[in-house]
């Protein structure tokens, strides 16, 4: 299960059983009963420990967990769960943005628009898409795909997993506030149904701008915020030590968020993590999405974008009642 | 003049004002260091008159200078939820709000007003950078929301005036929601078609400008004023060099098209007067409002 997969920290005591039972499956292949013995039971161990583990994530844990390498991106469910996929480029203004992906494609039979932060997987393509962090273009990309789906009566799928809006001279004298303020606007003037998940890490203004949605997803392990754990640290703490604190304080977890109703539902990850099974991850989520959709699709174009909007305009107004 | 103005009005506003600025005092202009007599500088609305630098403005200051004789009405603001996520950094957030609403005399970063600017009735929402650097957090965006409520309500231009680093990270993701909040709010008033300006002051960043502030059916900046979506810092630090000269300033932003104008401390009022006038009271042609019946189905808003 481990092999080659990076570790995390607190992943270690796993790995290292883990690291056991490949070490006894390499040495007998012969089938030798006792191994065999051995090495269920080891992954008994791995398994409880997993659980064990897992069940008590701290925020600072979830972060790292969030930002895994191994993590599905938006691609791998694009790739896996939309058919037909036509990607499509650029804001007509400037140029194209690799750093969020968009396109048409057919999700279980039906047309969609789907857009997603996409921050590459290895160093080629992680350059190239920018770390995920979108620059003007993409939002204003992100804009006119999503005016796009309105026009043709089209549902929108946002899978939201950034570090948040590139800060650069180039993006800011392009007008990287104005590029978000408008993908906000736009997404919450349509009339066709609009359900976002929350892949991994939803950071800032850079997720908001592709987050506004009738349903808002989230991933078990995701971590959406209005700034890093880093960030928020160095500012409020004045140390980068203190992102742990910042991340418990911040309330970044998709539990904490649930509660504070700014998403709507959780979706559960394998035993261990979205890394470890990315297939089911990848399943789990297109059914939630697939449900979500069905649930939405029924209603009329104005009553998508009353509801969408009466929803955000009560943001904050939890816990007053 | 007579008995009452000479003789009661001063003993009243020294009753209603008791720690006046003593008359000797001195301000060093942040920009260029000169040391600026504060009777001038009021005189000026706080611009400094060796080298034009736009001092920040109290946000009674700011309000008294917009509307026509410095009248205007203020509204109370809806009750929010203090301090939402229990958030504790190395002093509790509950404490740093009561601070700064002792320092400020007000429950939060925003003021929204109605009253009159050369004549027009409009409503002014303005931030109170005074107040943990006028960050947006809930009851910011419930000022928001409010002040887009009552433009719509009186029929009226929203003019908003952000003075904000950004978003209240005490809030955590609730002041993230802010943004898709008012960019909500004042979607409302421009659907009524009623103008919808925004008056962008130092500093106008991250997430207040990456929403509403950047919206307005019309943009202003004041001179020098620092706009953006990054602070200087985190750019500096990512990108590793030095930023361009006059990067971010309101004058940057004119150049590279994001805003209509920049306009003078002095000359705001009368700009905005003009603008909510030529938008509103479209002369004789203009006037013949019945002819707007006839406007294409697809200009009629047909949701709510
Ligand atoms: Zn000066």
């Amino acid at each position: 299960m481990s092999g080659g997969m990076h570790v995390l920290d607190f992943e270690k005591p796993i790995a290292e059983i883990e690291g056991k039972i490949e070490e006894l499956r390499r040495l007998t292949d012969t089938g030798d009963v006792n191994v065999a013995d051995e090495v269920g039971r080891l992954q008994v161990k791995v398994d409880r420990l997993l659980r064990s583990t897992y069940a008590k994530l701290t925020p600072w844990q979830k972060t790292q967990v969030a930002r895994h390498p191994d993590r599905p991106h938006a691609l791998d469910y694009i790739n896996a769960l939309i058919e037909d996929f036509t990607p499509l480029a650029g804001d007509r203004c400037f140029g194209e943005d690799q750093a969020i992906v968009g396109g048409l494609g057919r999700f279980r039979g039906s047309s969609v628009v789907i857009l997603g932060n996409e921050q590459g997987n290895d160093t080629q393509s992680r350059l190239a898409r920018n770390f995920g962090m979108a620059k003007p273009e993409g939002y204003r990309k992100a804009k006119r795909l999503m005016e796009m789906a309105n026009h043709f009566g089209i549902p929108v799928i946002t899978l939201v997993d950034t570090k948040g809006a590139y800060p650069g001279v180039d993006a800011e004298a392009r007008g990287q506030a104005e590029a978000i303020a408008r993908s906000i606007e736009a997404a919450l003037n349509l009339r066709v149904p609009m359900v976002t998940a929350i892949i991994g890490e939803g950071g800032s203004g850079g997720a908001i701008a592709l987050a506004a949605g009738n349903t808002v997803l989230m991933l078990e392990h995701a971590i959406y915020s209005v700034i890093s754990p880093e960030g928020c640290a160095s500012i409020l703490w004045r140390s980068s030590d203190a992102a742990k604190d910042a991340a418990t304080a911040l309330k970044l977890t998709a539990q904490d968020l649930l509660a504070l109703k700014v998403i709507d539902q959780i979706v559960p990850e394998p035993l261990g993590g979205a890394h470890r099974n990315r297939e089911q991850t990848i399943r789990t989520l297109s059914m939630a999405l697939d449900a979500a959709l069905g649930e939405l699709t029924p209603n009329e174009g104005g009553v998508l974008r009353a509801k969408r909007r009466e929803k955000f305009l009560d943001m904050g107004r939890v816990g007053l009642e | 003049m007579n008995w009452l103005t000479n003789y009661v009005r001063p003993k009243l506003q020294a009753l209603v004002r008791p720690k006046e600025i003593p008359d000797n005092l001195w301000s060093k202009c942040p920009a260029c260091g000169h040391m600026v007599f504060h009777r001038d500088l009021e005189r000026d609305l706080h611009v400094c008159q060796h080298c034009g630098h736009h001092l920040r403005l109290s946000v009674t200051k700011r309000l008294g200078m917009l509307f026509d004789d410095g009248k205007y009405q203020r509204i109370e603001l809806p009750k929010t939820l203090d301090d939402p996520l229990k958030f504790r950094d190395q002093k509790r957030y509950v404490d740093r709000l009561k601070d700064a609403r002792v320092k400020t005399g007000e429950h939060d970063a925003i003021v929204v007003a109605h009253g009159r600017i050369g004549s027009n009735n409009v409503v002014v929402a303005a931030f109170n950078f005074e107040f943990q650097g006028g960050s947006m957090g809930v009851a910011v965006g419930e000022g928001v929301v409010a002040a887009a409520e009552l433009a719509v309500l009186q029929d009226a231009p929203l003019i908003v005036i952000p003075a904000s680093g950004g978003a209240r990270m005490q809030e955590g993701i609730l002041s993230l929601m802010q943004m898709a909040r008012t960019t909500v709010a004042v979607d409302k008033v421009k659907e009524k078609r009623l103008p919808y300006i925004v008056l962008l002051t130092d500093p106008t960043t991250g997430g207040v400008s990456a929403s509403f502030a950047m919206l307005g059916d019309i943009a202003i900046a004041e001179p020098g004023a620092v706009i953006g979506f990054a602070g200087a810092r985190v750019i500096e630090n990512t990108i590793r060099e030095k930023l361009p000269e006059g990067f971010q300033k309101a004058e940057y932003l004119l150049e590279k098209g994001m805003i209509d104008m920049v306009v003078h401390r002095k000359d705001l009022r009368q700009t905005l007067a003009r603008l909510v006038s030529l938008l509103r009271h479209r002369g004789p042609a203009g006037d013949l409002v019945p002819m707007a019946v006839d406007v294409p189905d697809i200009y009629v808003d047909d949701d709510e």
